[in-house]
């Protein structure tokens, strides 16, 4: 009789895998312990091995389809022998220990996935997301994809049969893959032209990135927080603040805070994606929310493109906002949108807080006020104004090493608030 | 510069190529007294008489035979063919002598000939008359095929022919006698096997010869211009041998290619032109070759018919928008 080969369970964890690629095709001979597919799961990517010798009758789940685990994947049996599919067990089983050979389980799944950045292959017909597997791409898109590093099977096709082209290469950011995120971006910083507003793409979605997702939302219900806190030495920036004072310009602390952030963002693009529903979405607009306090409670209206915007510009239309924020004067597409918020405390004289999210927002910024510290510089105690800034992150979208990657790049901007010009 | 017809540039060639070589001697159906069917060698019976400008009877195999062993003694034959759709009478001294005498002679025979005469369809002159006989002569091996679109390579490229020690098919456009544009002044020669960039370009190349240049590829590629898209219009001129660098170095900019020939599909010059670039520009390619040809029916009588039959602006346009992934 034939026998039904069941999706093991490869972790913990996992509920379902993803066929990336069936190592043997229907008519193979196969002996027990021969690898006959590659499953993504949400930490890795694995291969099957067959418990019995015979032939590889019948694949249930193509490439590129999931499967929950202990669902039959395939039949194995005596050539030409009939195999009853209807009699397979569809119940899920428990989790049992796998006969499987780990290929990068020890590594955190992060940067396993940083590796696969690295190193794209562009013919890799096993991560195609197409109905039949396949991955259609033109000759001069793979050879683009092969050069640029980008890892074709998270691209999505826009010619005839979803067919990835040129333009869809180009559109793709080196090193993306899906939500999974590489962690390093020293992609070239996409430009948008002021005053253009282009929608978001939306992104596929890795089978790790659906665990996160899930699985922190069972912890934390909503939208599952991190935090990441920083201390920034801001004399620079006050020094900034003094020499657009003696040019009778007035800038704040916040405008320098809120040009870096949405600078940063623009370098930085990882952090700008947001959940929508089911959809995991790219924003291509800098758009910068600020809490405002008003009378019973706040909010944060929004500095479009405030990448774009000079101090002076973007210190006025914060003004202005708030000021009409506080006389309830706001229309909703004034405050609603944005790739990041800006909570500033400062001015109350906090040190450090923590934020809630602002959805459908990614990250939020709580900023404490400067303040003089003492602090060790090149083994000496030095007085140094400090800026405590704690992000809060949507970890079903970011996780703490995109976060880190983000505050890194606005320290450099904000201790060195020169590199703002450029 | 001076603007002449297609007609007036190549009677200017043959006239400067039978002034400088005395062996070249032009033969043909009414070339003499009536001066061509399509007036291309008008004057030159009077200028050059009756034994350098030869009224041939309606035999177009025996003509072409008697040219080609005129070309084997030494002389420099131009022969000319009321049209293409009769040399297919003249195909044996064509394919069979014309083509082979200097390989099977182990090359001590030349054949120094240009066998000349308007192809393609020309208005309302039903199958027979209205075909685009190119492909069938790339075919052989030994002959050079040209097909020059304007009045300046149409003189530029005779002149070549005539002075080239092979058996050149030279086809003019029947439709192009008329068309005027400017020739350069005084002796012009244009290599054999050199396609020229019509109108250079970085979104999409458009691959055309002869009449179809300016009948349907320059129209288009304007059209195309008002939609921000910018073509390169590559004029092959030379069919055989075939400017494969133009071609590869074109797609290699813009990544696509459309091909537009008058003639049918089947077995056509753009077919071995996308097999070639999809062989040496694979890597290059965002979309497969498409080709825009003639259909694959004969010709129709009826004039809507006759348009519906050819290539069209309408239908480059809509191959550009294909390859190009515009809806």
């Amino acid at each position: 009789m034939a026998i039904a080969v069941e999706l093991p369970a490869l972790s913990p964890t996992m509920k379902e895998g993803k066929i990336t690629k069936w190592l043997k095709k229907e008519g193979d001979k196969v002996t027990s312990g021969t690898a006959i597919a590659e499953v993504e799961t949400d930490k890795s990517n694995l291969e099957i091995e067959a418990y019995d010798d015979g032939v590889l009758l019948k694949i249930l789940v193509p490439e590129g389809s999931s499967a929950p685990v202990g669902s039959p994947i395939a039949y194995i049996g005596k050539a030409g022998e009939k195999f009853d599919e209807a009699a397979a067990p569809a119940k899920p089983k428990a989790a049992e220990p796998a006969k499987t050979e780990e290929k990068k389980g020890d590594e955190p799944a992060p940067k396993a996935e940083e590796k696969k950045a690295e190193a794209p292959k562009a013919e890799a017909p096993a991560k195609a997301e197409s109905p039949d597997g396949r991955l259609r791409a033109s000759p001069l898109a793979k050879r683009i994809a092969a050069e640029t590093g980008v890892d074709l099977s998270s691209v999505s096709g826009s010619g005839p049969n979803g067919r990835i082209v040129k333009r869809d290469v180009e559109q793709a950011k080196p090193g993306q893959s899906g939500g999974g995120a590489a962690v390093k971006s020293k992609a070239p910083v996409p430009t948008i032209t002021r005053g253009e507003r282009k929608k978001p793409d939306t992104l596929p979605i890795s089978g790790m990135r659906k665990v996160i997702a899930q699985r922190l939302t069972e912890v934390k219900p909503g939208v599952p927080h991190f935090y990441l806190t920083v201390d920034l030495e801001m004399d620079q920036a006050l020094k900034l603040r003094e020499e657009a004072k003696a040019l009778e310009q007035k800038v704040s602390v916040n405008d320098i805070v809120v040009k870096a952030v949405a600078m940063a963002v623009r370098r930085f693009p990882r952090i700008n994606q947001q959940m929508d529903g089911e959809k995991l979405l790219q924003l291509h607009n800098v758009d910068v929310g600020v809490a405002v306090a008003i009378e019973d409670g706040l909010i944060t209206p929004v500095v479009r493109d405030a990448d774009q915007k000079g101090l002076a510009e973007i210190g006025a239309e914060v003004r202005e906002l708030a000021d009409r924020a506080k006389k309830k004067a706001l229309k909703p597409d004034e405050y609603s949108g944005g790739s990041i918020t800006v909570s500033n405390l400062g001015m109350y004289g906090i040190d450090e807080f923590i934020a809630v999210l602002n959805p459908p927002q990614a990250a939020i910024l709580a900023i404490g006020a400067v303040t003089p510290k003492a602090v060790v510089r090149d083994g000496q105690i030095v007085i140094r104004n400090m800026m405590t800034a704690t992000l809060s992150g949507d970890h079903r979208v970011i996780d703490g090493a995109v976060g880190a990657e983000y505050l890194k790049e606005l320290r450099s901007l904000l201790e060195h608030p020169l590199r703002l010009l450029f | 510069m001076a603007e002449l017809q297609y007609r007036e540039a190549l009677n200017q060639a043959l006239a400067e190529e039978m002034e400088r070589d005395a062996n070249v001697f032009l033969m043909g159906e009414e070339v003499a007294r009536y001066n061509g069917a399509y007036k291309v060698s008008q004057g030159l019976l009077d200028r050059f008489g009756s034994a350098r400008v030869v009224d041939a009877p309606i035999s177009e195999l025996g003509f072409a035979g008697l040219g080609v062993g005129a070309a084997m003694v030494g002389l420099r034959p131009v022969i000319e063919m009321m049209t293409w759709n009769f040399a297919i009478l003249a195909m044996d001294q064509i394919v069979n002598n014309a083509a082979k005498l200097r390989h099977m002679s182990g090359g001590q025979l030349r054949c120094p000939i240009v066998f000349r005469g308007p192809g393609g369809a020309g208005g309302r002159l039903s199958s027979q008359h209205s075909q685009a006989l190119e492909a069938n002569y790339v075919h052989f091996p030994g002959l050079k095929v040209l097909a020059p679109s304007t009045p300046a390579d149409a003189k530029g490229l005779l002149k070549a022919a005539i002075r080239d020690d092979n058996p050149v098919i030279f086809i003019e456009g029947e439709l192009l006698y008329g068309l005027k544009r400017d020739v350069p002044e005084g002796e012009h020669l244009i290599e054999i096997g050199k396609a020229d960039v019509k109108r250079p370009g970085k979104d999409v190349t458009i691959v055309t010869w002869s009449r179809m240049l300016t009948a349907v590829v320059e129209p288009a590629a304007e059209a195309l211009a008002t939609q921000g898209i910018d073509a390169e219009v590559i004029d092959l001129r030379s069919l055989k041998p075939l400017d494969e660098e133009t071609i590869l170095k074109s797609v290699a900019k813009t990544n696509r290619l459309v091909v537009v020939e008058e003639g049918w599909p089947w077995c056509g010059v753009g077919a071995s032109i996308a097999d070639i670039v999809q062989k040496k520009a694979f890597d290059h390619l965002d979309a497969p070759v498409t080709r825009v040809t003639g259909l694959d029916i004969n010709m129709n009588y009826a004039a809507n018919l006759e348009r519906a039959t050819q290539p069209s602006v309408e239908r480059t346009l809509a191959a550009v928008n294909e390859v190009l992934y515009r809806s």
